[in-house]
């Protein structure tokens, strides 16, 4: 561990001259998306592509009585009009479990539709038209008869007797249920001389990515082939549920990703609108296009959080976190998402919460319950920001019940630097944290003492400034475990190839995606590195099942650090074969050349014996002058997966300063500060925008994003006029600061860092908000932290 | 309906069409003219993702109809860039990594340069003031307002 980005010993590889890693590279394909010439779904177009308009359910929760679709079908420009009846009969209904989630349950889910309407937005008859908006005349002209049946919608009477069950094979409402009970919890309560019992409570919210879920299928009947064309994160995830569930071959399916309108998580699964715009293509034998506008985006992209977390931790005079416990209800719509399933957040919940300290006494209960709302899933930072903001909460309510400082009580309890390797009291295994060379480093950072001053002296004039921390792990480049081992053919290996083109230029074909984290420049700032080449001769193809090695895409933080080791150790033994072919060329030996700056070199002088092209262009062209027996392979391909850990796991601590406008209620963000772990630190200026990025999802979480719904599940606030989302004006500037702890698992080193703004933003500015409530004696434990929520805090309302 | 001839300037091309008067701008950009660096985000007009210059003024063209536009000077992402007017500007997005997934960049820049125009040394407040109507989930705006301030400082001739 060090406190600045260092290159380690072990990555010879990389400490090379001219190396890449760690510095500051400008992404290569930012001039193509300036100038408006980049390729998203929603710009493509195919010859007799037809446009698809899903018309959806008005109700919560409906049967569905009949659809006449008679009209619509007159309407110039209509294709078709097809029920969730007719598409069943190319495409077969799914269900959301993993066999890893001991329990897990879910109802059988169709593309369309049928017989009943589960969620407001669920989709119940498709129009295709030759333009989408002949397709949304023709929509007006569908008429459905619907029985409204009883909504589903408060979690915490979805499981009472006397509350309707949706899916009456399944029993009841309950989708899933974990307990962990770790050391010896009550006596430790018993033990503690104080003990917090408070409730958190975390709205509802969504990913909003700029541009919708947007998908072209292009089902070619002579090749028997279906094309998708899908801002995914995740193709040959796509590729094989498409195929398994259109009674398809995988190889009968390509998966195309070009460039995508952020995705976060929300772009990592697989839609029953999408599968449904799979099936109309191969059922009408023609390109069909979905681009969902933002209403549409609102009822039926993922939703996430919706967790309300009773929390107790029990806590000594002298500062010692004596035991936490959890109880945590989750409501997730009326079907676990496919494939990853709706249980992950309240699963990694439980694994989280206490995971930066050091106690090992720890009891959870997590309950996951259907609901009549629109599905929820793995958005950004799973179960992250509300782990995170459960366990920073109660600690900062033990300190401030002992009179402690928060920045105290977390030196005195975090996990000691030097105590690794070691497991949470969840049981997760840590290779390497740094919780307090991070708080070190923050508070230098921000200039703590100095802040404490500036906070007590305006309060003597009624201006109530706070200060909020929140130490945070975060979950990294998942192996099977995440979803391998659970049955999900969702791959947990990446692959890249590398070869040299015949002007020695250099072509990477790398099984992870690119959704603006920085994939590609990554992957090319590797290879170059590694191989001696500048980046401009790299060129980086992600995003194609049919021209990339088969792995996982980019998530969980995992492009990286899985994707980046797999460029390296390709990389590496394309190095190994050029020098191999250089030395027969040379009549040396390859240990006594090197590749520097496009060159091959000799090792002991960096005197400069053949160019790359040169090299390429006698391997390819002239390969009759090459020494009997040598034949030369300008192409490898490598493969990585973690092997050693299950998760990588990084670490850090982020911290809020703010106002809170006692008489409006209303926050001002002043600033904010980050300090992160991620290990080996490819390009810093990548990783710092992952995560004031991140950070500012959080703050959208923390201060604004809710999904409103009313009693009978409908979604109030479907729009972005009404759901707010973080806007520039609002936001504060953040600082960002490292420590670099590499994982041994690979010879990069790197973790990832995606997740790590989002995981403790909302932690820390609610510990702030309550930093500065503290002279009126009140708390609050519920985000949004909206003006209605403070003002009630403070009794004004 | 019955489509409606209308004739206008668009990137200094003169384009003469017959659209159906419904057609809002950025749908008649996008799929007519197939300048699709114009991003429709969510065609009500709050993500600023369509935002484009009417006769000089920036608008969101998912609000106004492209018969609206008639003898109008229309630009496009694709015409600032190809006439090198923000050239500097997009160097600077790109050295400070301002963009991520880039679907909100084509708006945002309109939307910086419409500010550089109007003030010459704007402070980052007035930056992120004069952004606020335009969306990011990526980048956290931070990024973009440096890249903004610092080509602000110059084409002022002054550095940082």
């Amino acid at each position: 561990m060090t406190d600045a980005p260092e290159t380690r010993d072990a990555l010879s590889a990389l400490d090379r001259p001219n190396s890449y890693i760690g510095k500051t590279m400008p992404r290569p394909n930012l001039d193509r998306l300036m100038q408006g010439r980049g390729l998203y779904v929603s710009d493509i177009e195919l010859p007799r592509m037809g446009h698809v308009v899903f018309l959806r359910s008005p109700h919560a929760h409906a049967k569905i009585t009949g659809i006449n679709a008679l009209a619509a079908r007159q309407l110039p420009g209509v294709i078709a009009v097809v029920t969730g009846q007719e598409l069943a009969t190319v495409i077969t209904p799914w269900v959301g479990v993993l066999s890893h989630l001991k329990g897990l349950k879910s109802a059988p889910q169709s593309a369309i539709a049928i017989d009943r309407a589960c969620w407001q937005g669920e989709a119940v008859a498709a129009i295709v038209a030759t333009s989408r908006a002949a397709a949304e005349d023709a929509a007006e002209q569908v008429s459905v008869g619907y029985d409204e049946l009883d909504a589903v919608t408060d979690m915490r009477t979805a499981l009472d007797p006397t509350t309707s069950v949706i899916h009456a094979s399944l029993g009841d409402n309950l989708a899933f249920e974990r307990h962990h009970d770790a050391g010896a919890v009550e006596d430790a309560f018993a033990a503690s001389d104080e003990v917090v019992d408070v409730e958190f409570i975390f709205g509802r919210h969504t990913g909003v990515t700029l541009e919708p879920r947007s998908v072209v299928a292009d089902w070619n009947a002579a090749e028997a082939r279906l094309t998708i064309y899908q801002g995914t994160q995740a193709p040959h995830m796509v590729q094989n549920i498409a195929a398994l569930h259109l009674g398809l071959q995988e190889a009968q399916v390509r998966v195309v990703c070009k460039d995508v309108g952020g995705s976060f998580g929300i772009k990592v699964h697989i839609y029953a609108d999408e599968m449904a715009t799979y099936a109309l293509s191969k059922l009408l034998r023609r390109p069909i296009k979905f681009v969902a506008d933002r209403v549409e985006s609102f009822n039926t992209d993922i939703h996430a959080r919706d967790h309300r977390c009773r929390g107790r931790i029990g806590v000594k005079r002298n500062g010692t976190i004596m035991a936490f416990e959890i109880d945590d209800l989750t409501g997730i719509g009326p079907y676990s998402m496919y494939p990853r399933t709706s249980a992950i957040e309240a699963n990694q919940v439980v694994n989280l919460v206490g995971g930066p300290y050091v106690t090992r006494n720890y009891r959870a209960r997590a309950r996951v319950v259907f609901q009549n709302k629109n599905v929820m899933c793995q958005y950004r930072a799973v179960g992250h920001p509300i782990a995170c903001s459960v366990t920073e909460g109660l600690v900062d309510l033990a300190a401030m019940k002992i009179g402690m400082d928060p920045v105290e009580i977390r030196r005195r309890n975090l996990i000691a630097d030097d105590a690794y390797p070691c497991a949470s009291p969840s049981g997760l295994r840590f290779e390497q944290l740094s919780h307090h060379a991070a708080l070190a480093k923050l508070i230098r950072m921000m200039d703590y003492d100095v802040l404490r001053a500036e906070q007590a002296a305006l309060r003597a004039r009624n201006i109530h400034r706070g200060i909020g921390i929140a130490s945070f792990i975060e979950v990294t480049n998942p192996s099977a475990a995440f979803y391998g081992v659970g049955g999900a053919k969702i791959s947990s290996q990446d692959g890249v190839t590398v070869r040299l083109d015949a002007q020695g230029a250099v072509i990477c074909q790398t099984s992870i995606t690119e959704q603006g984290q920085g994939s590609e420049s990554l992957t090319a700032q590797i290879v170059g590195s590694v191989l001696g080449v500048s980046m401009d001769r790299v060129r980086v193809i992600l995003g194609d099942t049919d021209n990339t090695p088969y792995g996982g895409g980019t998530w969980a933080s995992r492009g990286a650090g899985i994707g980046g080791e797999a460029a390296l150790q390709a990389t590496k033994v394309l190095r190994r074969n050029i020098l191999d072919v250089a030395a027969a060329i040379l009549q040396m030996t390859p240990g006594e050349l090197d590749i520097v700056n496009n060159n091959v070199v000799n090792a002991g002088d960096g005197t400069s014996r053949i160019e790359l092209g040169e090299l390429a262009r006698i391997v390819y062209f002239r390969p009759d002058t090459l020494p009997p027996g040598i034949q030369p392979e300008l192409m490898a391909t490598r493969h990585f997966v973690p092997r050693a850990y299950p998760f990588a796991f990084t670490n850090g601590v982020q911290a809020s300063w703010l106002e809170v406008d006692t008489e409006t209620g209303f926050v001002k963000l002043l600033k904010h500060w980050v300090v992160e772990d991620c290990g080996t630190i490819i390009n810093p200026q990548l990783v710092d925008e992952q995560i004031r990025g991140g950070v500012v999802q959080g703050l959208g979480a923390a201060l604004f994003e809710k999904c409103v719904y009313d009693e009978r599940g409908q979604l109030t606030n479907a729009s972005m006029a009404d759901y707010l989302v973080p806007m520039s004006g609002e936001m504060p500037d953040i600082d960002i600061g490292h420590v670099v702890s590499p994982t041994l698992e690979s010879e990069l080193g790197a973790k990832g860092a995606g997740e790590a703004g989002t995981a403790g933003a909302a932690a820390a500015v609610t510990n702030a908000v309550n930093d500065a409530l503290r002279p009126f004696g009140t708390i609050v434990t519920e985000i949004p932290l909206t003006p209605q929520i403070i003002l009630t805090a403070l009794g004004r309302i | 309906m019955t489509p409606v001839a209308i004739s206008l300037d668009v990137n200094g091309e003169r384009v003469e069409a017959h659209v159906l008067p419904r057609l809002n701008l950025a749908d008649f950009l996008r799929e007519h003219l197939k300048l699709t660096g114009t991003h429709v985000g969510c065609e009500h007009g709050i993500c600023g993702a369509c935002t484009v210059r009417v006769n000089g003024e920036i608008v969101r063209s998912c609000l106004i109809l492209a018969i609206q536009t008639q003898d109008a000077s229309v630009e496009t992402i694709e015409g600032l860039s190809d006439s090198g007017e923000i050239a500097d500007l997009q160097r600077a997005f790109r050295d400070r990594n301002a963009l991520q997934c880039g679907f909100c960049t084509p708006g945002m820049l309109m939307a910086a340069q419409d500010l550089l125009k109007q003030s010459s040394e704007p402070d980052r407040e007035q930056i992120r003031e004069h952004l606020s109507g335009n969306y990011c989930r990526c980048t956290g705006y931070q990024a973009i307002v440096d890249a903004i301030e610092t080509t602000a400082w110059s084409r002022a001739g002054r550095t940082p």
